[in-house]
């Protein structure tokens, strides 16, 4: 992984270019999430409540943005799980996720 | 105490933002060192997990990015290999300006998904481009130190195919050289994109589907593979190798890109 490549993308001026390169791996959120959850959730399953296929959320594609972490279904890109940290709270909106399944340990 | 107070510290021991020593700086390529840390209190690492490291300006500006473990899980010391973007906020300083004793904020091992230890089995599949190769190569780090004689790495054998620029570029290169001469169930292939050796007689285009068809196990075999890399790549391989029928649930991918935030 390496942090630093959406500077090196916005230089490309094509919004596709752009959105390419900011496009990541559910494993991506998985710091952010880590605050939220005690687990580690990217091996959990969740349900897409818009198609209703079931993925470990390390399988979801993630696009980091300063308004927040958006984590969407590669199969009908509705968003799953959008998670936001301001500077006294974090934010978790679940509604795109039907179903999450954690294996205990 | 109540219990319940007592989970919430435990929570927040797990995302602890923890204080790392720089005590080796590494050049592996003109653009890449590797960052060896001393990292009190690291509840050790799975191989392809990463950490989030944060620096703090002056003026308390905080920016925070993720870098790949380098090292295998066995390693005491944790190893960040850093890849030198040119307008980088971060990874210049990390690759120029840290130094032997420099200190730096990481929290840590993160992530369970893109993961592999010798329990999942083999045979193992590993598909990389340019500085793609750091949580692979912990993979390979990690299999070659917990299974030392041929016999049992037989039941595991591994399979590396690694896009490069050029020859100068190949991180890792005398280290992937050595291991795969010593093992024979370990094939490393290399393929260049811009500018091959004098004399190469590998691959020289961008990873494709026939040539992960010449690397890769038939579907039949189930490897588990991980992709890793920069994010036209790793889409490409993946869905490459989906057409050529390897099981989806196999294919685990990791793009590069910007996974930090500013504050």
């Amino acid at each position: 992984m390496n942090g630093d490549e959406k500077r090196v993308s916005e230089q490309h001026s094509g919004d596709e270019r752009v959105a390419e390169a900011v496009r990541l791996d559910g494993n991506a959120a998985a710091g952010i999430l880590s605050e939220v959850f005690v687990p580690d959730i990217t091996t959990a399953g969740a349900t897409c409540a818009n198609c209703g296929t079931i993925r470990a959320l390390g399988a979801l594609l993630v696009y980091v943005h300063g308004m927040g972490t958006v984590l969407r279904c590669p199969g009908c890109d509705a968003v799953v799980l959008r998670v936001a940290r301001t500077r006294t709270r974090l934010w978790l909106d679940p509604t795109g996720a039907r179903l999450v399944v954690m294996t205990s340990a | 105490m109540s219990q319940a107070s007592a989970s919430v510290r435990s929570r927040r021991a797990a995302i602890a933002w923890r204080l790392a020593t720089v005590v080796d700086v590494r050049t592996e390529t003109p653009r890449t060192r590797t960052l060896v840390l001393d990292v009190p209190g690291w509840p050790g690492h799975r191989a392809g997990q990463h950490v989030d490291v944060r620096l703090t300006a002056e003026d308390g500006y905080q920016t925070q990015r993720s870098y790949s473990i380098a090292s295998a899980p066995q390693d005491a010391r944790v190893a960040l290999t850093v890849d030198r973007l040119p307008d980088g906020e971060v990874s210049p300083y990390l690759t120029d300006v840290l130094t032997e004793g420099d200190q730096l904020e990481l929290r840590g091992p993160i992530g369970g998904y893109f993961v592999w230890d010798v329990a999942l089995g083999g045979p193992l599949l590993l598909v990389a481009g340019g500085s793609g190769i750091v949580p692979l190569m912990a993979m390979l780090r990690h299999r070659a130190t917990a299974l030392k004689t041929a016999d049992v790495r037989h039941n595991v054998p591994a399979r590396l195919l690694y896009s490069s620029r050029r020859w100068d570029d190949v991180i890792y290169r005398g280290e992937l050289a050595g291991l795969a001469q010593d093992d024979q169930t370990l094939e490393v292939a290399l393929t260049f994109t811009r500018e091959p050796p004098q004399g190469w007689t590998g691959f020289r285009r961008r990873i494709d589907r026939m040539m992960l068809a010449a690397v890769a196990w038939p579907p039949g075999e189930r490897p588990h593979v991980f992709v890793c890399g920069p994010t036209p790549l790793v889409e490409a391989a993946a869905a490459a190798l989906v057409e050529l029928g390897h099981d989806p649930a196999l294919v685990k991918t990791e793009r590069f890109g910007p996974t930090g935030e500013s504050a």
